[in-house]
């Protein structure tokens, strides 16, 4: 009998213990709902605005004067894929080869050390890569130059990409280093031809991951390549950009500049969810394949 | 004799090494030369990442000494902001950063680990994965989307409703009265929230799954319910990496550029109430750098980066460590 009632005791759980048990977990899908419905606001509100505003000539004309119905983001959407291109053409052979530097060889305090900076460096504020490439360039050409944008927008990819390429070399099997190396291949070759071709989606995602970051990228472009109404493809001279185009027409007050910049919007976001879908598909196809 | 021995053995060791590449496979020969120079070559890319750090510094260093040395200490605790009179204090900026900073992790923690818990502990995995989708790409979408929503969107919704009702209700409390104009510390703490929400709630979740099964059992095992075991057995297992990614949120928050300058109103002042206008460390940057006149004002403006720089490597630095002990502790466990 009271072997039973003891046996049976712990099963017994108390109403209060039952209740906070429903009222906390409830919280929690409460607390993931509100999540999403923010994100489904923004979105949703993005995606209407935009959509209002945006047309054909958003992409295919200059901005107008103020009061003038019509113009577009031409100079901004240019500028970007010219500023994000040689940003690109920067970082991508730095942080790479850092990846591999890691990877392959980064045993030790140094490398912990390179790691430890790197992962810090990720985080800085976008604000910071400005000022530096600001004191770095426009200080001493004294002007605002793409070029000094550029460098701004390389600050914050390369940690970004040394970051995936370390991992995605990392994943490359250890048998297939061993039979490149038994073939006779040197370590370099094998490294250069062998390890990084196996990891290329991986490494690319990378890439592209750090592209999607700096091409909506506002901060560090605001004080070095600053902003520019004409279309130029002159790395020494102030560009425009679609992120700092959208904050100069957010802040001024006419309503056509104000629908431009939700115009703008929608095509970042756009931008973002496009290759955050695609990372996402590429990464997942990796998993399976390796798996 | 010994000395003999042992200059006959080097250069028995030269020879060998010159006759094997001379004579030796072909794919020996430059081998350990171009070896050693990739080495070298990558070491040298590594290198770059922590001399890209020490440039950083040394620029910002260089680019705010004439304020350095003009103001010393005291630009910390200055409350003076006047680029007429040259005289510059960085006090209303640094509250105006730790304010708003306040308010975002007010907000995000509790939502972000409630987020993490779901993915982890209640959702299917097909729910998992597609809503740890969504809080990701609520991460991925820039600042100035963010701004603009919060211009547009979140400062007349914050006038003319939230204020109100927390005034109504709050009032008595210096926090909450007064007007609201919209903009001002309570908007850009609230927009902060929301863009630091899917850090906690990413890292959380990924330290959360990284607690062993066994810790779970256990505690379902002596009878515990579902929110007691991951009140009492889970979450402190991930104790350290949460504090990470609370402390990692910190540090977006505090650089956060441009969605704080949008909505935080940019007056230079520490008002008691939430609903006044503030200014943050980085939001004084974008606003004022391209229009600063004078080298003292502009060696000012780049003190303040150099400030916030350091203060979020800092904290960076910290999340890491929590973050990389938790990943170590782990790994030990299994």
């Amino acid at each position: 009998m009271t072997a039973t009632a003891a046996r049976s005791a712990p099963l017994v759980i108390s109403a209060r213990r039952k209740a906070s048990n429903v009222v906390m977990l409830g919280l929690c899908v409460v607390a993931t709902t509100a999540a999403l419905a923010v994100l489904a606001w923004i979105f949703g509100y993005v995606l209407v605005q935009g959509g209002r505003f945006v047309s054909l000539s958003f992409f295919t004309r200059l901005p107008v004067p103020v009061g003038e119905s019509g113009g577009g983001f031409l100079n901004a959407l240019v500028g970007t894929g010219i500023m994000v291109g040689v940003a690109s053409a920067i970082s991508i052979p730095v942080g790479i080869f850092a990846g591999i530097y890691l990877s392959e060889f980064g045993t030790g305090w140094f490398a912990g050390m390179v790691r430890f900076v790197n992962d810090t460096l990720n985080a800085t504020p976008s604000i910071v890569a400005g000022l530096f490439a600001y004191t770095l360039i426009v200080l001493q050409t004294r002007r605002f130059s793409a070029f000094a944008g550029s460098v701004a927008l390389a600050v914050l990819m390369i940690p970004t990409i040394t970051r995936t390429a370390e991992e995605m070399i990392r994943l490359v099997p250890r048998p297939l280093r061993e039979a490149a190396l038994a073939l006779g291949i040197p370590e370099w070759r094998m490294t250069l031809q062998i390890v990084l071709p196996a990891a290329a989606s991986g490494v690319i995602t990378g890439v592209m991951l750090a592209v999607a970051r700096v091409s909506g990228e506002t901060a560090a472009l605001l004080f070095t390549a600053f902003n520019n109404r004409f279309l130029s493809a002159a790395l020494d001279e102030p560009m425009s950009s679609v992120p700092v185009q959208v904050y100069t027409y957010a802040i001024a007050p006419y309503d056509d500049w104000h629908h431009q910049a939700w115009a703008g919007a929608l095509v970042l976001v756009t931008l973002v969810a496009v290759f955050s879908a695609a990372v996402r598909i590429a990464t997942r196809n990796r998993h399976r394949s390796l798996g | 004799m010994a000395a003999n021995l042992d200059a006959i053995r080097a250069q028995t060791q030269m020879l060998g090494q010159r006759t094997l590449r001379r004579w030796g496979p072909p794919a020996l020969q430059g081998w350990t030369n171009l070896d050693a120079l990739f080495r070298k070559a990558c070491t040298v890319f590594g290198l770059a990442i922590v001399g890209l750090l020490v440039f950083i510094v040394a620029e910002l260093v260089r680019g705010s000494a004439p304020s350095l040395l003009r103001f010393g200490s005291s630009f910390v605790v200055d409350k003076l902001w006047d680029p007429v009179t040259e005289r510059f204090g960085a006090a209303t900026f640094i509250y105006g950063t730790v304010v708003s900073s306040a308010i975002a992790l007010l907000i995000a923690v509790p939502l972000g680990v409630g987020v993490a818990i779901f993915l982890v502990e209640m959702a299917p995995r097909q729910v998992s994965v597609t809503v740890g989708f969504l809080v990701e790409l609520l991460a991925a979408i820039p600042s100035i989307v963010y701004g603009l929503w919060g211009l547009f969107v979140l400062a007349p919704i914050v006038r003319d409703h939230l204020a109100p009702a927390l005034r109504a209700t709050l009032g008595f409390i210096p926090l909450f009265s007064g007007p609201s104009f919209g903009v001002g510390m309570l908007t850009a703490g609230l927009i902060l929230s929301i863009m630091i929400l899917p850090f906690i709630a990413a890292v959380s979740r990924d330290v959360l799954a990284a607690v062993p099964q066994a810790q779970r059992e256990g505690s379902l095992a002596v009878g515990a319910t579902k929110w007691e075991t991951i009140w009492q057995v889970v979450i402190p297992y991930g104790r350290a990496g949460i504090g990470g990614a609370i402390i990692l949120a910190l540090g977006r928050a505090l650089g956060e550029t441009m969605a704080a300058t949008m909505v935080i109103g940019n007056t230079p002042q520490i008002a008691a109430s939430l609903f006044q206008p503030g200014y943050t460390m980085a939001s004084v940057i974008a606003n004022e750098y391209s229009e600063a006149s004078g080298p003292l004002y502009l060696s000012a403006l780049t003190e303040v980066g150099l400030l916030l720089f350091v203060v979020t490597f800092a904290v960076n630095g910290c999340a890491r460590v929590l973050i990389w002990r938790m990943a170590r502790g782990a790994g030990r466990h299994e």
